[in-house]
């Protein structure tokens, strides 16, 4: 569904991302791991055309997008769905419009099915009766689960999340999880999800892939990436609990 | 030394040239987003938020410079016994220079500034790209609108800022000056004509233009957090105002040769 080949991307010079060969199935959850900083939000805005790679193909539904004049990525762009690191919603409108944005721009459905479509979608979030209220009356959390909301509203083919469930309480966390999974097994949706919790990334993802200085250090199914032998996939995974371990003692 | 200044004086006259190709770009992509229907609710928006914003300052200034204009020109003139062309004289200048460049300003000011404040912000907070990701063009949704209204808003304002600037020209010249209310209005009678009016509100048609797509653009290029936010809004106010004079030149030249 999504592919990159020999994707490079530097910024000032800078090298980001070196060599990157990576295949997103068809209807597969595959779960991005990586420190911070090491390019995992640069390699989703690759996916969806918000980056050019300084070199290599993307390639995206069968069509090759690293080159394509806007107007052509927006129709690849309207099977697609992003979830914002920083939920970046639109904060001059309420969050039900937020979420009817897609919709109401891109089809001819009546006020009143694109109302009932934006119920069922804050419902998924588990904030229904939000939808009058503005962005910046919510916290980051609410934020996210309505970028959420809004990112799965024109149910797409494929949806890109940035740490979707950074910032939320483990029950959330959990919820958002079933939720990704269902999205998966019920409507087929491909999911490239980008994660710090190695809990949901084990418990979601069809095969991790973990990014290491700009480059992909493993990539494998859960149990792969659980029995690495690669130290720098080790500490990642242990680091967390190592750390914990550390600062009670 | 010498060479240190030479290169700063090459890297602004660069960064002119890059920026001015940059604007020009963007002018040629609005252009052809045109060719989807604009979106009227929009623009309606847009023209209200335009409108409301700037009519107040618009009438303060243009009241204040009618009464000083006239305070002036009424003072020297009845000197001469020239009153009966003093009514003509500020309704011309009004109508043809004052009420269109200060109604840009002013709303270089204020509108531009908004545009830009509020386009700048939803780039340094993404927003723009989530536009994109969403399949619309931000050029189509933001700027399209932003540039239709301020096209037709400003016109608007020039008309009615034309005639508040006469009529505090009025106030001065019966209460203050001494000149006979009939004198005056006579005086605008005999010395205006049509052109003067449509020639203010052409020039007024691409001082909207101008504030509209610097402001927007400015907005669109804003980097670097809120610091980024501040820099665009000073920026999109002082070159539309520069902008504005310098066409205004021109435009004289051509529309009153
Ligand atoms: N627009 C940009 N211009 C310059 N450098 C950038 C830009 N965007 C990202 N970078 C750099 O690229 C690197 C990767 O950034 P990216 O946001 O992809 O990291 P990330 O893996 O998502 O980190 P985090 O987990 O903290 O979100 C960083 O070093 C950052 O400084
Ligand atoms: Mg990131």
């Amino acid at each position: 569904m999504i592919k990159l080949v020999n994707v490079h991307m530097e910024f000032k010079k800078e090298k980001i991302l070196k060599n990157i060969n990576l295949e997103v199935k068809k209807g597969e959850v595959l779960a991005i791991i990586g420190a911070s900083g090491s390019g995992k939000s640069t390699l989703l805005r690759l996916m969806i055309g918000l980056l050019r790679p300084t070199s290599g193909q993307i390639w995206v539904a069968g069509t090759e997008i690293s080159k394509l004049r806007e107007d052509q990525l927006d129709k690849i762009r309207l099977q697609m769905g992003m979830v914002f690191q920083y939920s970046a919603l639109f904060d001059s409108m309420s969050v039900g419009d937020n979420v009817a944005f897609g919709l109401r721009e891109h089809t001819k459905l009546s006020e009143s099915e694109i109302n009932k479509k934006v119920q069922e979608k804050l419902k998924l979030v588990d904030l229904e009766g939000y939808e009058h209220r503005l962005p910046n009356e919510l916290s980051g959390g609410m934020k996210k689960r309505i970028s959420l909301a809004r990112a799965i509203a024109f149910e797409p083919d494929i949806v890109l999340y940035d740490e979707p469930s950074a910032g939320l309480d483990p029950i959330m966390t959990a919820k958002i999880d079933s939720l990704i999974v269902s999205l998966q097994k019920v409507l087929g949706v491909t999911s490239v999800v980008v994660t710090h919790h190695m809990e949901s990334a084990f418990a979601i993802a069809d095969r991790i892939a973990m990014i290491h200085e700009g480059e992909i250090t493993q990539i494998g199914n859960v149990e792969d990436i659980k029995n690495s032998s690669n130290p720098v996939v080790q500490d990642f995974i242990n680091g967390s609990k190592g750390m914990t371990k550390e600062v009670h003692r | 030394m010498m060479v240190g200044y030479l290169e700063k004086i090459g890297r602004s006259v660069l960064s002119f040239f890059e920026n001015f190709g940059a604007v020009m770009m963007l002018i040629y992509e609005t252009i052809c987003q045109l060719k989807h229907p604009p979106n009227i609710k929009h623009i309606i928006v847009q023209m209200s938020h335009l409108g409301v914003d700037s009519l107040p300052i618009v009438t303060l200034t243009i009241l204040f410079t009618g009464m000083v204009i006239t305070l002036q020109t009424a003072h020297e003139f009845i000197k001469y016994g020239a009153q009966s062309t003093v009514g003509g004289i500020v309704a011309i200048s009004m109508a043809r220079e004052l009420a269109p460049v200060l109604t840009g300003v002013v709303a270089a000011g204020r509108v531009g500034a908004a545009i830009t404040a509020e386009i700048s912000t939803m780039k340094v907070t993404e927003q723009i790209d989530a536009l994109k990701v969403m399949a619309t063009n931000p050029v189509g949704y933001l700027v399209v609108p932003r540039l239709i209204a301020c096209m037709i808003t400003l016109p608007l304002l020039v008309v009615f800022a034309d005639v508040i600037g006469t009529f505090g020209g009025y106030l001065v010249a019966t209460f203050y000056s001494g000149i006979n209310s009939v004198t005056y209005m006579q005086s605008i009678n005999n010395f205006m004509v049509v052109h003067d009016v449509t020639g203010g509100v052409i020039k007024s048609v691409f001082f909207g233009a101008i504030i509209a797509i610097i402001g927007c653009y400015q907005g669109l290029n804003a980097r670097n957090g809120a610091v980024g936010v501040g820099k665009a809004t000073t920026g999109s106010v002082v070159s539309s105002i520069i902008i504005i004079f310098i066409l205004n030149c021109f435009l004289s030249l051509i529309l009153y040769r």
